[in-house]
């Protein structure tokens, strides 16, 4: 398949006084269309730079980055070819209701016309939201915030969809439960994911690529294609397969580096 | 959260029934702690002038005070002097409130305009602002412009560095978000950092009644001739102290009522979010 989004040596550092360090060094990657694809590493090893840097809110150091190939100062600027980002906490407004929260993207791009409202409405029905829309955002669940957050995230119709580690502020039942649903959504939409997670078994749950980062500076480590024979739609059925299983211990092996936890 | 509670209400066991009844009787205890401590100091007070254990020409005397208080409302002297003390007060605290949300908006808004401004606000901030006032005599007049720019002087300083402070504390994440939808750093200031920056904004008006009342007393006591700050400095020269304490009491109630005026917009705003 033709990749919607590919990374190609692509470096980046924070700098301050005290010195210089390196979050990403040499990263290659390829996200093809219509995939749903996960990065895990160990936590600080850079995984919300790499999105941020994705997102066109940092520009990189070194290397390019080529989404559609476009350059990620041209494809930011074009507003056909959005892209959705996924924050962990969902940092729902509490000033506003429901519905003005998930609308904030239509009114920030200006769009707010009957059809992308409607879509929203459609949206809210969808996901389970509609008769909570009039509510305060404290008056939802765990779960429910996460699905309004997905909500307003693709009420601008993103053309890729970036999730920087959202299921990580809920309780591990809410997770896997909402974790599988936000999933399922996203394929019924054919839309392009990349979720970064440090989360080992959500990774292999969700996703059918998974790319491994060292630590830090990150490079790849490795990728892994995952398949199942069974629907995606079951979490928990998914991680009974022995497909999951072998799944799971290669990739810890890779990133323990075959050494035992100490 | 709140309102559900009313909605659909549960019978109320005997021993929430209780827990009501002793909060209730606290709160009536408090109450009537605070009239008491009052009576008995008005009481004190009045005795102890009648009794002569205190000069009531230097010390006056509620009775006394209530006497000049009755005056002043019969020849309508506590109108205009309560009235233009009231109009310079809100003026300055009117235009505190919009000076200092621009200049921290501002602030904000232009990244290192507030490491240039700094040193600056700090000193301004610092600086007595009655060492002014002389110099606002000279260059304004004497008059309630003076006395609404010294008010303004006291208040607005401290005003920007709160209000600036809270603007940089909201949560970046927050204004990311905006970015991530689409949205420009004016959209961040305009949907992010003002509407959660108001509980804050609240709580600096509070401060800044208060000071912009200092501010216009200090005023009134150099460049006025009307006004309660004026009555006060006019009654000591002329030994008037029923005059001078008379004021002052109307000044503890203006202050008052202006604090509970927040105070409850303060509880509306909670209400509602």
């Amino acid at each position: 398949m033709q990749p919607i989004l590919s990374l190609r040596d692509v470096s980046y550092s924070y700098h301050n006084l005290k010195g210089e360090t390196s979050a990403l060094s040499h990263i290659n990657l390829q996200v093809s269309e219509g995939s749903f694809a996960a990065v895990v590493g160990p936590s600080g090893c850079g995984k919300s730079t790499l999105l941020s840097l994705i997102a066109g809110l940092l520009p990189p150091e070194d290397g390019e980055i080529l989404y559609r190939g476009l350059s990620s100062r041209d494809y930011c600027a074009d507003s056909a070819l959005r892209i959705g980002y996924m924050l962990q906490r969902d940092h729902l407004f509490e000033w506003r209701t429901v519905y003005q929260n998930v609308i904030l993207g239509l009114e920030l791009t200006h769009s707010l016309t009957e059809k992308n409202t409607a879509y929203v409405l459609k949206l809210l029905e969808d996901y389970g939201l509609y008769g909570f829309k009039d509510k305060k955002p404290s008056e939802l669940s765990g779960g429910m915030r996460q699905r309004a957050a997905l909500i307003r995230t693709m009420a601008i119709h993103p053309d890729l969809l970036l999730l920087d580690e959202p299921f990580s502020a809920l309780d591990f039942q809410t997770r896997l439960s909402v974790s599988a649903d936000i999933a399922s959504i996203i394929r019924q939409t054919g839309k392009t994911a990349l979720l970064i997670t440090h989360d080992l078994s959500e990774a292999i749950t969700l996703a059918d690529h998974v790319i491994v980062l060292s630590k830090r500076p990150a490079s790849v480590k490795c990728e892994m294609s995952i398949l199942y024979e069974i629907s995606r739609e079951d979490p928990l059925a998914i991680r009974g397969t022995a497909a999951y299983q072998e799944y799971f211990n290669q990739l810890w092996e890779v990133l323990t580096d075959g050494r035992p936890i100490d | 959260m709140a309102d559900q509670s009313t909605k659909n209400t549960p019978p109320v066991s005997a021993r929430q029934e209780s827990f009501l009844r002793a909060h209730h009787r606290h709160h009536h205890r408090i109450t009537l702690g605070r009239l008491t401590l009052l009576l008995l100091f008005l009481g004190f007070w009045e005795t102890a002038s009648r009794l002569a254990w205190i000069d009531s020409f230097f010390f006056s005397s509620p009775s006394g005070i209530l006497q000049y208080l009755y005056q002043m409302l019969t020849d309508g002297s506590f109108f205009t002097h309560t009235g233009i003390t009231l109009f310079e007060t809100i003026t300055s605290f009117v235009l505190v409130t919009l000076l200092s949300l621009a200049a921290a908006t501002l602030l904000w808004y232009q990244n290192g305009l507030s490491e240039i401004l700094e040193p600056y606000l700090v000193v301004l901030n610092a600086l007595p602002k009655s060492a002014l006032a002389p110099l606002l005599i000279v260059w304004l007049g004497t008059g309630s412009n003076t006395i609404i720019v010294a008010g303004i002087s006291v208040a607005v300083f401290g005003s920007i560095i709160s209000l600036y402070t809270g603007f940089c504390q909201v949560d970046s994440e927050m204004c990311k978000l905006i970015y991530t939808l689409g949205g420009s750093r004016k959209d961040a200031l305009v949907k992010v950092i003002l509407p959660s920056s108001i509980p804050l904004i609240l709580s600096s008006m509070k401060v800044n009644i208060g000071l912009s009342l200092v501010g216009v007393i200090i005023g009134e006591f150099l460049a006025a001739r009307r006004g309660l700050g004026y009555l006060i400095i006019y009654g000591s020269q002329v030994f008037q102290l029923n005059m001078v304490i008379t004021s002052i009491i109307i000044l503890c109630a203006i202050a008052m009522a202006f604090y509970k005026l927040i105070q409850s917009a303060e509880h509306y705003y909670r209400k509602q979010y």
